[in-house]
């Protein structure tokens, strides 16, 4: 066994069911006599429900109905604050908050009801921006609308700027983002009083649902079953909301005692499930002449709409990465998450990360600019290296060196002769293009927060058959990232065995652990490192059993599994977290070591900019990172090709329009994201510096790529035509007021 | 409420009769009547691509035909690419280098690539990028896919 | 899925009299159903409020496309994909190419037709400014009988056009008189394909010693119907072209269109957009 899969580009494991249509997503399973299940709701942003009536010429007594009062367990969605209620009972705090459930089996006649309940609502004041909630015009959360603050505070920054000769400050703005996973949200449950619950979904955490529907259903743990189908897509769309509608099917089916199927359509998905926190970022930067950093002061706030669900670690992780990888003696970072009359934000890809990258890697360009220093100069004498702490005063123990990463940026977007080339291109004016480029520098945590990783207890199971063939028992879901593929290859490595001895069990509560939900970038890094651990649990028994030696053949390895399980019966085991040494977190002072290992990079984007349509588009993109070791090449360019793609989305395509809390533009040709004919060529590298815990050396990378795009997209631009850009979506109409305003500088005449 | 009417047409090769409201989408009786789940709905409005069949040797979006329009059709499903014995060079292809993570849109895109090389069998990046403008993918960013339609055009 | 399917009506006549004569015993009891790109989509939102409609869509009389010295006549059922593959309509009538090529993605070419985009009237729609710079005829057909009228008037307001509730759009044609023209076509729409346009230009000139000789000038997305703008045609004709033809122009635009804002763009935008367009057009005209 001379093969190392570790590194080799293995096709896709569960590729030729997807080619061929055979994979089965939630949508496409039936059960006999399952009835299909919508849910109605809220029409107002907030208020007190006074009446609901069921008009029209409906068989009503032909449909399940399903109201709060019906709810067996607690009305609320086990997750950190149990404030999110599973239906409404008297108030509603969000437009498209479900009140009721609605079964039937004519799929048709269901909608028609659905349309004919009339929710009376006696509205109270809502509020939809930031400064409304932190102002308090109206407490709608808590005592003070502030589901979560943190401060970190390094060094003394009050002190510190007497020490600048330059203080800059900056303000920025990210809107909200819709996931938009091609597959909706759908889930189908089988309830039963005297049995309990199976649910079917696409999900990304089966555990987390599980979690929710023991306690909203008031039943023992082991009767709750879930069970994760063929997931569409989940990009954080799918990491706690699951748990409301799989609770919903269940419920429905709970009262019906028939299978209940409820999917989603577009326009519902869009305007009722969880999108990307909005945010606004205040940068005040102390630096010397030298160009040196000695205060960064950093003011970040997120709107985490009307309930609590995930926006803590959402908060925590945008604060953590919002000083980025430069050192810097003093830094002091305010940050808040904050209750509005929307519906709830929650988890998206970099949770947190993008938003205070985007104001931090603008922020870097306006202060290079106002001290008279190029943007990656300015970075240059102030990236963070080995042996010099972050903001949260976290060592940094490993050889990082971002000027080689920047120097072979530049290189492979050939940056410096395209910038000095746009010049003269856009004094030419030959065509109505403006041509520019910019990067972006940033560093991305993988795994959970401190002390998170300890606190899931992630486990993982292993078990050989008597044929050799290795099952691989954990709750990781494939989302499309390629935990199936991953997990098989470094099972694969640690025992020397053909990828294809490796299966990895379809996540269901029934059979797998709990190794922690499929979200942080966690999966190949910590996931992975468990499923080495299991399977070489395996080898180390069939060899302390006496039947199996060292530098054994495949053959030999089956042989010994069906001796092993003929004397001793099942060959099993598990692996459960262990965290590395030296990661101490204090989650008072928020201080220490957030995360097990950074991964670095530099992103470059080239755009051109239409003086006729004001459109700026982005024509070439150079993605370049640290990431550990590559498990396999192929999956892992795609991770990256598919975050910069969602990226370049956020920051010229994807506009959430607000209407009174709701997303008017609830429909996919008004809620745009880029065809094949919109993004440019995206080119993607990696660096490797292996980190001891990971398998074979593997970093997390997962969310990494939707942290660079934006603050380069709009570096690029201002390079382009001399005009700067606070926030993002960035759409021509926002261009073009700027930039036509008698107030707007342009740099050519 | 209006009958039901019987309509007749080809899919993947079988002769198929139906029996279904006139507006019914074509999506939905591809899905239901006939439990070919392999064409998904990702949409319902035409914009996705997710839904995407061959009819009459066009591709189409199966959730904006209704089957009454479908009489004497000859279809083609994702279930219908592959032959007996082997996958089509583009499903192979996406196999090999990547082009479906998630596999939502994967029926379509394949479809419409099966569809493209049929028309030109050495399209350009362009001819790709046109060709698959209807089919949108959240997850792959679409390098792997345009990889992948190459490479199927090499073999 | 929000449409009640079991409420709705398709039938299917075996020929175009035949749909004549339903059309002509019920009148407005009946519409048309085309490719199903529009009708279908309102369907599935729940938001169909017509529940009868005759199946055309195999109706062959409807698809020919036919060629005279003195037009091209297009069958109203002819789809985007077949403008597309039809060379002389690329020859003569490029900027119906260029429409049909950005309007959806494939999937919709094949199925979408131009009868069909003409009568659901949408403002933002591709193709017809094309037609209104193309001088397009269409032909209205009732069991008693047809009548062709100019396109151009066609529209009288939103959703609102000359169309009996008996009448059937059965054929479009297009004067071949685009020799010695210079055609300029531009869509700006939120991304590069499958997109609703925020402003539509499609504009059709002929000049003489650097002056315009005559022109044609139509836009979607900037008023309720698809407009040829008539008043800057006639204060652009006979121009030098110049900077202050550019500025007449613009001026002149600026007066004539009224975009609003909408989900999708601004009234402000729309309106610079198209004057830009306008004069990018003229200055294109001017080195051409």
């Amino acid at each position: 066994m001379t093969n190392h899969p570790i590194g080799k580009p293995f096709p896709r494991k569960e590729g030729r069911k997807k080619v061929t249509g055979q994979a089965l997503y939630v949508d496409d399973l039936s059960f006999p006599d399952m009835l299909h299940g919508v849910t109605v709701r809220s029409p107002a942003a907030r208020g007190k429900i006074k009446n609901i009536s069921f008009g029209g010429d409906v068989p009503w007594d032909e449909f399940i109905v399903v109201t709060a009062k019906d709810i067996p367990g607690a009305n609320h969605v086990a997750l950190i604050l149990d404030d999110q209620p599973y239906l409404a009972d008297a108030v509603v705090n969000h437009p498209e908050e479900p009140v009721l459930l609605l079964a039937h089996e004519n799929k048709y006649l269901l909608e028609e009801a659905r349309r004919q309940v009339r929710i009376a609502i006696e509205p109270l004041p809502p509020i939809f921006s930031i400064d409304d909630s932190l102002n308090k015009k109206e407490i709608i959360w808590g005592e003070d609308n502030v589901f979560k603050k943190f401060l970190v505070d390094k060094g003394n920054v009050d002190e510190a700027w007497s020490q600048a000769d330059f203080i800059v400050e900056g303000e920025y703005q990210t809107g909200a983002q819709e996931q938009l996973y091609i597959e909706n949200n759908g889930a189908i449950a089988i309830a039963k009083p005297s049995e309990g619950v199976t649910v079917w979904g696409s999900m990304q955490c089966p555990y987390y649902v599980h979690k929710a529907l023991v306690k909203l259903f008031a039943l023992p743990e082991h009767q709750i079953r879930v069970i994760q189908t063929e997931t569409g897509g989940g990009f954080g769309g799918k990491e706690e909301y699951p748990s409301l509608i799989a609770g919903h099917a269940a419920l429905l089916a709970w009262k019906a005692g028939k299978p209940v199927k409820m999917i989603y359509d577009r326009a519902e998905d869009m305007v009722a499930t969880t999108k990307r926190h909005p945010s606004r970022t205040h940068h005040k930067t102390g630096v010397t002449k030298a160009g040196k950093l000695v205060a960064m002061e950093i003011d970040f706030v997120i709107d985490g709409g009307a309930y609590c669900t995930l926006s803590p670690v959402v908060l925590s992780r945008g604060t953590i990465h919002a000083a980025g990888p430069y050192v810097c003696p003093n830094v002091r970072i305010n940050s808040k998450a904050v209750a509005t009359n929307c519906p709830p934000h929650g988890a998206f890809r970099g949770f947190g990360a993008p938003q205070s990258i985007f104001a931090l890697e603008r922020q870097m360009d306006k202060v290079a600019k106002v001290i008279g220093l190029t943007p990656e100069e300015f970075r240059r004498r102030n990236f963070i290296r080995e042996g010099q702490t972050t903001a949260t005063s976290q060592m940094v123990r490993e050889p990082v060196d971002m000027n080689h990463l920047l120097d072979r940026a530049f290189e492979l977007s050939d940056y410096h002769a395209k910038r000095e080339r746009f010049v003269n291109k856009n004094q030419n004016g030959e065509t109505s293009l403006r041509h520019g480029i910019g990067f972006a520098s940033f560093m991305h945590g993988a795994g959970f927060t401190g002390s998170g990783e300890v606190y899931l207890q992630s486990v993982v199971g292993a078990e050989a058959t008597a044929d050799g063939m290795i099952h691989v028992l954990a709750a990781s879901t494939e989302i499309g990232q390629g935990t199936n593929t991953i997990f098989s290859q470094i099972a694969s490595e640690a025992l020397g065995l053909d990828v294809d001895m490796i299966e990895i069990e379809q996540p269901d509560t029934n059979k797998v652990p709990n190794s922690g939900p499929t979200v942080a970038s966690r999966t190949s890094m910590v996931v992975g490192k468990l499923v080495e651990s299991a399977v070489l649990g395996l080898k180390q028994t069939l060899i302390g059993s006496g039947t199996l030696s060292d530098g054994y053949s495949q053959a030999e390895f089956k042989k010994g599994c069906s001796e092993y399980i003929a004397k001793f019966g099942p060959l099993k085991t598990s692996a459960t977290y262990q965290p590395p040494p030296n990661v101490h977190w204090d989650d008072e002072k928020y201080q220490g070591d957030a995360y097990g290992a950074f991964a670095w990079a530099v992103y470059v984007a080239e755009v051109s900019f239409d003086e006729l349509t004001y459109e700026a588009r982005v024509e070439n993109f150079v993605a370049l990172q640290e990431v550990g070791r590559v498990i396999n090449p192929v999956l892992a360019a795609g991770q990256i090709e598919g975050g910069v793609a969602q990226a370049i989305g956020f920051t010229l395509f994807e506009n959430v329009v607000w209407k009174d809390g709701r997303m008017a533009n609830n429909q996919m040709t008004n809620y745009i994201i880029p065809t094949p004919a919109d993004i440019p060529p995206i080119k993607v590298f990696f660096e490797e510096t292996p980190y001891a815990y990971g398998p074979g050396g593997a970093k997390g990378i997962g969310e990494l790529p939707m942290d660079g795009a934006a603050p380069a997209i709009l570096n690029a631009i201002e390079n382009a035509i001399g005009v700067s850009f606070t926030c993002v979506p960035l759409m021509p109409e926002l261009l073009m007021e700027k930039i036509t305003s008698p107030a707007a500088p342009r740099h050519d005449a | 409420m209006t009958d039901k009417s019987t309509i007749s047409f080809t899919v993947n090769g079988e002769s198929t009769t139906v029996d279904a409201f006139a507006m019914t989408r074509l999506l939905d009786v591809l899905r239901e009547d006939l439990q070919l789940t392999g064409t998904k709905e990702g949409c319902g409005e035409g914009e996705c691509g997710a839904c995407t069949v061959i009819i009459d040797g066009q591709i189409v979006n199966s959730c904006l035909v209704p089957v009454a329009q479908t009489n004497g059709a000859v279809i083609t499903t994702i279930e219908g690419v592959a032959n007996e014995e082997r996958l089509h060079d583009v499903q192979q292809a996406f196999i090999d280098h990547g082009g479906a993570q998630c596999g939502i849109c994967t029926p379509g895109m394949v479809l419409a690539a099966v569809d493209l090389l049929k028309r030109n069998k050495q399209p350009t990046e362009s001819d790709i990028r046109t060709a698959l403008a209807g089919n949108l993918c959240r997850c792959t960013g679409y390098m792997k896919i345009f990889e992948s339609v190459v490479r199927a055009c090499q073999k | 899925m929000r449409g009640n399917v079991p409420g709705y009506q398709l039938v299917t006549p075996s020929s175009l009299a035949k749909a004549l004569d339903v059309l002509a015993d019920q009148p407005g009891v009946w519409k048309p159903f085309a490719g199903g790109t529009d009708l279908m989509v309102l369907l599935e939102s729940g938001n169909l409020r017509h529940r009868n409609y005759i199946n055309i869509w195999n109706l062959k009389e409807l698809r020919q496309i036919s060629v005279s010295n003195d037009y091209v006549v297009l069958g109203a059922l002819t789809t985007y994909t077949d403008v597309q593959s039809n060379p002389i309509l690329h020859q003569e009538f490029p900027m119906l190419c260029q429409a049909a090529s950005e309007t959806g993605g494939l999937a919709i070419q094949n199925r979408g037709t131009l009868g069909g985009n003409i009568v659901n009237a949408s403002p933002a729609a591709d193709s017809p400014p094309a037609l209104l710079a193309y001088d397009a005829e269409i032909e209205l057909t009732a069991s008693t009988g047809s009548r062709w009228i100019p396109y151009h008037g066609f529209h009288t307001g939103y959703k609102q056009m000359q169309i009996r509730n008996d009448e059937l759009l059965t054929n479009i044609r297009l004067p071949r008189k685009t020799n010695h023209c210079y055609h300029y076509y531009r869509k700006v729409g939120t991304r590069k394909a499958q997109a609703i346009s925020k402003v539509c230009l499609a504009a059709v000139g002929q000049k003489k010693n650097n002056q315009i000789a005559d022109l044609r000038i139509a836009f979607g997305s900037v008023a309720p119907i698809v407009i040829r703008c008539t008043k800057t045609e006639d204060a652009l004709r006979g121009q030098q072209l110049d900077q202050s033809a550019i500025r007449l122009g613009r001026q002149s635009l600026t007066n004539e269109i009224t975009p609003i804002d909408d989900i999708r763009s601004t009234a402000t935008y729309r309106l610079r957009v198209a004057t830009n367009l306008l004069a990018d057009f003229l200055e294109k005209l001017q080195s051409h």
